[in-house]
Order: structure tokens, then C-alpha cells, then sequence
């Protein structure tokens, strides 16, 4: 696993893909840092959250659509496959440096953090709780976009697919009003991403929305592995 | 050390290996020869773990691939058709990811550090010089000597190589099969190629795979001898050619005679025959006596072309015409419904 990671880094770190992911969200967590706090004099850090909550789902794609694409394409996956490593192992070490580069991303924020309690300290409690949020949300897209890039070789059917399955988890509760099926409407609304955010973004630390985003990460990890142990016997 | 029982390998309907079994005990260089889609690269995967059988056991040195994977796939150095490269990696820092993938810091059977190793295994193929070369800017060549130094990597037991010598000029050629050979010295090597003569050259044994199934598995003379019990001696004789079919005609155990080009003949044996120096004899004093020169007279050996065309066209044969029935039957029932839509009209 330590060998696929640190492969994952370097590729990120000498490739324009990593800078790319970084750029773009420095420049947009930036700009609303910059218009919703230091331009309103505020302490509030919620407003860059919430709009950030939004634009991780077209940036995490740019991470994971070359995962298992490229390597599917360029048939360098035959080196993983016939190598003394678990296909767990493959999987992890993957989303580990995937993870990285998106905890990278993030840590941006606690830059800002550091700017404003220059002037006065925000509440610590509600930018910890949306920065957790933040991080299991990216978590949870990061493991749906390595399951996708598992199943194609095109790296834009991967970023694609990734997009839209993370817009359908992030905003499934704001289908609710249109489905006359009360079950329907009900599980729509317990897998949305938004609902489950939600607490984060007031300070608390709920139980049931961690236990949530950690299990949507094991769910689509085992998936991956299912899926490459399938491709094998198939 | 390799052992493979009844694999078999269905893709939907296709059945891709058949009933495939053969065991290499000792460390010898096993060829594997077939036509196009005859399963070799199929069965390599197999052995190497990268996809898996149907139904069958492959053992890697007595350990089930299937139910000890890791155990199993430490044992094997693979070389796919397409080598496995990173293409944005440089040469030492690619052969550095396999060596941390394959865990080789924790064989003991390898005691050098890291670098003197991978210096060692990249000296033995011949690409020291491009090191530190990205790559994506190497020759096909050196591409694929770079996919044989990842197959090295761990001192494995078993090396399995998907055509080694792909893409690589004479030179190299010569080279990697002098290097194929030494290695089967200490290893048990498993090479797939489309060139005979190379396998000729570089394998004690080989096996034919046809339509999924074995169709010959022996040393090159067996393969001969199973093939073809039938003595032939080519010769070169001066003189006017009516003569010497005539002559050679009348010897006891000359079947048949044809001319070949210029003054070349080739002399078929019957079937009972199974020492040609008699004939030989024969031949020398006859022809001399009927005022015939003989230039140049020797037994004629099956080569592995001729043993491999005629292993596998009788049944490329057959598999032609029921490929021609299947495209003739289904051109009808597509012709049918459009009849059927005219005569609606």
C-alpha cells in the first residue's frame, strides 16, 4: 500500500493534475473568503463553507478520474495485479493519496483562520465542525470517484460519472417535494450529503452524520475491490 | 515448480483454454507457440494471477494461486505483451516503485541494498545508461528491456515472459536471448513468441497451444518424430534430371522423389524406414555408376515451422469452414426478414 501511495504522490506532485486541483481551489476558496468575510468585516467562516460544499464536487473528479483509468488504459494495472499486493491494498494506497491532496486543498482554510484571528478569533467550534464536514465530504466523493474510475477507461466518463453521482447524493433531499412515494422521499432524504452536513455546519459533532460519510467511504472502497476481483474472474 | 491442471477459461460462450495441463519441473526454457487467439497470453495471465480460470488448479512451486495469491505471485517475474509502464516516471525511479511493490527489502534471499540491487538488475539488461530518462522518451526497445528488469526484480523463480523480444533490433535480439538462456540457467522461464525460430533457439521444450487446447508439448526433435515418422533426404545432383528420378526411383525404400529448384532433390522415405544411411549408401554408389555427380546429399530435419504448420492448419482448416457456414447461415436469417418485409409491400 506504502508503495502505491507514495507513487500516487509523486504523480500528483510532478504532474499538472495536483497543481491544477490546488490552483483552482485556492482561488475559489479565496475569493469567497475574500468577498463573504474580510470584505463584510466578519468572523463567519460559514458562508465560505457552504460555498465550498458545492465546488468540491467538480474539483474531487479532477483528483480521481485517473485512478484506475489510466492504468486500465496504459495496461500498467498488469504490475499491480501480479505483484505480492492485495487489491485493498491498491485501493487504499490510491485514496490515501487522493485524500492527501484534497486534505492539501483544504488546509487553505486554516490559513484564513490564521488571518482572522489576527483581527478577532472566530468560533472554533463552528469552523472545526465545518472543516470536518468538509473533510469527510471530500472523503466520501474522493471513494465514489476512485469506484467510478474502477469501471471505465476513459478518464472523462470517470470525471463525468464522479460529477454526476456526487450531485445526485449531494442534493437528493431537494428532490423530496416531487416524489409522491413517502419511502422514496424518506431514503432520498437520508443519503443526501446536505442533510448530513448540515450539523457540521452549526458546530456539532453528530454520531449518526459521521458515521454516515465513513460508511459511504467503506461502501465504495469494498466496491472497488469487488470490482477489480470481478473484472479478475470475469 | 509450475504445475497447471485441467485450466479451462470461458469468455460468455467463448471458451478460450480447454482441458490445458503441463507441469515444468526443473529450470529449463519452456516456449508456448500458437496462432493468434490460441490462449497463450490467456494462460499466462492465468499463471501470473492477473486474471483467473474457469474451472483448474495452477500451483507455483506447490502453492494454489487461487487460495495463496501473495505466497504464489512472489515466486513469479512477469513481462506482459505490453510492458507495464509509467511513462511519466524516470527508469530508476519506476524499477524503485516495483522494487518497494514486490517488498523485495524483505526477502532474504536478497541481501544488497536497494540500490546496488537495482543497479545490478538494470547492468544485466543493459539499461544503466538511461537511468535517469524519463520514460516515455525511451525506444521500444528500451521499453521493453525495462519491462524484463521489473520481471527480475525480487528474484523470482519463475519468469514468464509475453513475447520479450518484441520491438528490439537484431542486435538486441541476440542479446536478450543470450540473456533469456543464461537466466533459464537459474530460473524456470516460460516464453511466448510468434518468431519459431526463436523459440527454437532460446527453449528446451515447447508447447503448441491451438483453439485453447495443447496440441503438442515435447523437445523440438519429439515434436519432429510425433509429427512425421517419414525419413526425407534433400540432395544436389549434376546430370540430366530424367536419369536421376529414374534411378532414384528404382532404389528399395524410395517412396518418392521431387524436384526441387536448380539441381536440388528431395528423396521420401518409406514409412517402415527408419535409418536412412542405408539408403544413403545406395544412393551415393547408383548415381555414381550412372555417370551422376552428387554435390551434396544430408537427412532432412522437420523444422519447428514446418512442425507448428502442420500441427495447426488442419484444424485452422476446419475452423475456417465452420467460420464460412456461421457467416453463410447468418447472412440467410438476416436476408429473411427483409423477403418476408417485400412481400408484405
Amino acid at each position: 500500500m506504502t508503495a502505491i501511495y507514495k507513487r500516487e504522490m509523486r504523480s500528483y506532485l510532478t504532474s499538472p493534475v495536483g497543481y491544477v486541483f490546488l490552483a483552482v481551489f485556492f482561488a475559489i476558496s479565496g475569493y469567497y473568503f475574500f468577498a463573504t468575510s474580510l470584505v463584510s468585516n466578519s468572523t463567519d467562516m460559514s458562508y465560505v463553507f457552504s460555498n465550498l460544499f458545492s465546488i468540491v464536487i467538480f474539483l474531487v473528479p479532477i483528483l480521481t478520474m485517473r485512478l484506475f483509468s489510466e492504468e486500465r488504459r496504459q495496461k500498467t494495472e498488469q504490475a499491480l495485479f501480479t505483484a505480492p499486493v492485495r487489491f485493498t491494498g491498491i485501493v487504499f494506497g490510491k485514496f490515501f493519496a487522493c485524500l492527501t491532496m484534497y486534505l492539501l486543498g483544504i488546509s487553505i482554510i486554516l490559513v484564513y483562520l490564521l488571518v482572522l484571528s489576527a483581527f478577532r478569533l472566530p468560533d472554533l467550534a463552528v469552523f472545526f465542525g465545518n472543516f470536518l464536514g468538509l473533510f469527510l465530504l471530500g472523503a466520501a466523493l474522493c471513494a465514489i470517484g476512485i469506484f467510478i474510475s474502477s469501471l471505465t477507461e476513459s478518464q472523462v466518463i470517470a470525471a463525468v460519472g464522479s460529477m454526476a453521482v456526487g450531485l445526485f447524493l449531494l442534493f437528493a433531499n431537494s428532490f423530496t417535494p416531487v416524489v409522491s412515494n413517502a419511502a422514496v422521499s424518506k431514503v432520498m432524504d437520508s443519503i443526501s450529503f446536505y442533510q448530513h452536513y448540515l450539523d457540521f455546519t452549526r458546530g456539532l459533532l453528530n454520531l449518526s452524520d459521521l458515521t454516515f460519510f465513513v460508511s459511504i467511504v467503506a461502501l465504495f472502497l469494498f466496491l472497488t475491490v469487488r470490482h477489480l476481483e470481478h473484472r479478475r474472474v470475469s | 515448480m509450475l504445475e497447471i491442471r485441467n485450466l479451462n477459461k470461458r469468455y460468455g460462450e467463448k471458451q478460450a483454454l480447454n482441458s490445458v495441463s503441463f507441469s515444468i519441473d526443473g529450470k529449463e526454457a519452456v516456449g508456448f507457440l500458437g496462432i493468434n487467439g490460441a490462449g497463450k497470453s490467456t494462460t499466462m495471465n492465468i499463471l501470473t494471477g492477473c486474471i483467473s480460470a474457469s474451472d483448474g488448479d495452477v500451483l507455483i512451486d506447490g502453492i494454489d494461486i487461487l487460495t495463496e495469491p501473495l505466497k504464489a505471485k512472489e515466486k513469479i517475474g512477469y513481462l506482459p505483451e505490453q510492458p507495464p509502464l509509467y511513462l511519466d516516471m524516470i527508469v530508476y525511479e519506476y524499477l524503485s516503485f516495483i522494487y518497494n511493490l514486490k517488498k523485495v527489502k524483505k526477502n532474504p534471499k536478497i541481501q544488497k541494498t536497494k540500490k546496488e540491487y537495482l543497479e545490478e538488475i538494470m547492468n544485466l539488461v543493459g539499461i544503466k545508461d538511461v537511468q535517469s530518462r524519463m520514460i516515455r522518451n525511451l525506444s521500444k526497445g528500451y521499453r521493453q528491456r525495462v519491462g524484463l528488469a521489473q520481471a527480475l526484480i525480487g528474484e523470482p523463480d519463475i519468469l514468464i515472459l509475453d513475447e520479450p523480444t518484441v520491438g528490439l533490433d537484431p542486435a538486441q535480439m541476440i542479446e536478450i536471448r543470450t540473456l533469456i538462456r543464461s537466466l533459464a540457467k537459474t530460473k524456470t522461464v516460460l516464453l511466448s513468441s510468434h518468431i519459431l525460430s526463436e523459440v527454437q533457439a532460446v527453449c528446451d521444450r515447447i508447447i503448441i497451444l491451438h483453439q485453447g487446447r495443447i496440441v503438442a508439448d515435447g523437445k523440438t526433435d519429439e515434436l519432429a518424430d510425433k509429427v512425421s515418422n517419414q525419413l526425407q533426404i534433400s540432395m544436389e545432383i549434376e546430370g540430366n534430371p530424367k536419369n536421376i528420378l529414374e534411378t532414384i526411383k528404382k532404389i528399395p525404400l524410395v517412396q518418392k522423389v521431387q524436384q526441387e529448384e536448380g539441381m536440388g532433390y528431395n528423396i521420401y522415405l518409406a514409412q517402415n524406414c527408419t535409418d536412412s544411411t542405408p539408403v544413403r549408401r545406395t544412393l551415393f554408389k547408383t548415381l555414381g555408376q550412372a555417370g551422376c555427380t552428387i554435390l551434396s546429399m544430408s537427412k532432412k530435419n522437420m523444422n519447428l515451422e514446418d512442425i507448428f504448420l502442420q500441427l495447426t492448419s488442419g484444424e485452422e482448416i476446419e475452423l475456417l469452414q465452420k467460420r464460412n457456414e456461421e457467416e453463410q447461415e447468418s447472412e440467410k436469417k438476416s436476408c429473411c426478414p427483409k423477403t418476408n418485409q417485400e412481400e408484405g409491400e
